[in-house]
């Protein structure tokens, strides 16, 4: 078990130094590479507080949706080759929700102020 | 003397007032003459020629000499689409000078000034559009229908490229730089199985044709820009590129480019004289959109540690989930 301040923490103190004290100082060049640089912090810090929780259910729909267990990463190569091949569609029972629910577990990571995702994410009971 | 000779000994503004003042022969100085852009290739530039009538803004588009050419039209065909654009009533920067070989100022072109916003974001939120906003997509259909009638015999020699070949060309690209992705492969069965005939009528295509690439006044589109992707094929791409998600600057429900409705776009293109659209043709060029942005956002995250802005790219390259979920809002909608 690793100590204190978590790294979301250290992640958050940092992207504030950056931003708050350190932006305001720099070139226009600098300041545009230096916003982005903030926002990759940003998207590691909402991917280290989702990914585990979201990796998760995904496992569960893959494993239902294809009848076997596996490591993530294989399951969603299995089911790209499948989509491939027309073995399954969006008439199979469940696709449309695994990819609906993967995608929006893709935003709140990447995006989630992307207009599509926040009017998608509303809908979501 | 000869600029040829002279060209060597003068420093660099020197050598661009003598070639302004090949198509400007009575330009005095230039004022302001300030680079705006460009990677290590293209450059483009603006300056004030003070001519006897007052100063003149221009924009310069300029390749220097010994720069390999990497770009996929050249700057010269790039001047002559822009001239036949003009001819045929698209608002369109004037072309005052296409620099030649005996010019000894590498290759590009000199063109007018335009007012307006190109920004996207800006088009479709602030005040000042507020007004224009709804006859936009209309005007956008016009301006494309007159595009789309330029006979593409009266221009430089284009790439052709056909909506198979597009679509091959952009499934290798996402197999060879990306994990599988199960939204992308459902998205590319879904329009492999309804590609147009390649046989459609080829046309002049702009390639490019979206909010952020046409320069917009509180009164109207005053130019469209960017001819660099421009080719002959399917029209229909054009019309479905505008209305790509990834153009509407998050107002999602106005497909065509943030500001208007597609309905709007396609009585625009008709009244026109560019024909009949057909709404699932139309779907289709968006959703073939989404894809093509979709594939460029992966191949900027697969270059992005050799590149040297990594940070950037990296986050482009995070953006392919946009295209994602803009692709499932058009496969498999969730009711109202």
């Amino acid at each position: 078990m690793q100590d204190k301040p978590s790294p979301s923490d250290l992640l958050a103190a940092v992207a504030h130094y950056l931003r708050d004290e350190l932006l305001p100082t720099l070139s226009a060049h600098h300041a545009f590479q230096l916003r982005v640089s903030c926002n990759a912090l940003d998207l590691v810090a909402r991917q280290i507080a989702l990914e585990p929780a979201a990796d998760a259910t995904e496992i569960e729909r893959l494993t239902k949706l294809l009848g076997h267990d596996g490591a993530l990463g294989d399951l969603n190569a299995e089911l790209a080759a499948k989509i491939a091949g027309g073995e399954l569609t969006l008439e199979t029972p469940g696709l449309s929700d695994h990819l609906w629910a993967t995608t929006l577990a893709k935003l709140s990571v990447d995006q989630p102020q992307y207009g599509a995702y926040r009017r998608e994410a509303t809908r979501q009971q | 003397m000869p600029p040829e000779q002279s060209s060597a000994e003068l420093s660099f503004p020197d050598r661009m007032l003598a070639v302004v003042r090949r198509f400007a022969p009575d330009a005095e100085r230039l004022d302001k003459v300030m680079r705006l852009s460009g990677g290590a290739s293209q450059e483009t530039w603006s300056l004030i020629a003070v001519r006897a009538r007052g100063p003149e803004r221009m924009i310069l588009r300029r390749m220097p000499a010994g720069v390999p050419i990497v770009e996929k039209i050249s700057l010269e065909t790039e001047a002559a689409l822009m001239q036949a654009a003009e001819a045929a009533g698209v608002p369109s920067p004037h072309v005052h000078y296409v620099i030649g070989p005996d010019d000894g100022f590498g290759r590009g072109f000199f063109m007018s000034h335009v007012d307006g916003e190109a920004l996207g974001r800006k088009i479709v939120r602030d005040e000042q559009f507020a007004a224009i906003r709804p006859q936009l997509a209309r005007r956008a259909g016009e301006i494309l229908a007159a595009i789309h009638a330029i006979d593409p015999k009266t221009l430089p020699d284009l790439p052709r490229i056909t909506p198979r070949e597009e679509i091959a060309t952009m499934f290798e690209n996402y197999r060879r730089w990306s994990e599988p992705r199960p939204v992308f492969e459902l998205a590319f069965r879904w329009a492999k199985e309804r590609t147009p005939p390649d046989d459609a009528t080829p046309r002049l295509v702009h390639g490019d044709f979206r909010n952020g690439n046409m320069l917009v006044k509180p009164d109207g589109v005053s130019a469209v820009l960017d001819w660099e992707l421009a080719h002959i094929g399917d029209p229909m791409r054009d019309l479905g590129w505008i209305c790509t998600a990834a153009w509407r600057y998050s107002v999602i429900d106005k497909p065509v480019g943030g500001f208007g409705d597609r309905e709007d776009l396609m009585a625009g293109y008709e009244a026109a004289g560019g024909g009949r659209v057909d709404p699932q043709v139309l779907k289709f060029w968006e959703l073939l959109g989404s894809l093509r942005w979709g594939v460029m956002c992966i191949g900027m995250g697969f270059r992005a540690k050799q590149s040297d802005r990594p940070v950037e790219l990296s986050m482009i390259g995070r953006r392919t989930s946009e295209n994602e979920i803009d692709l499932m809002r058009l496969l498999a909608p969730r009711g109202a």
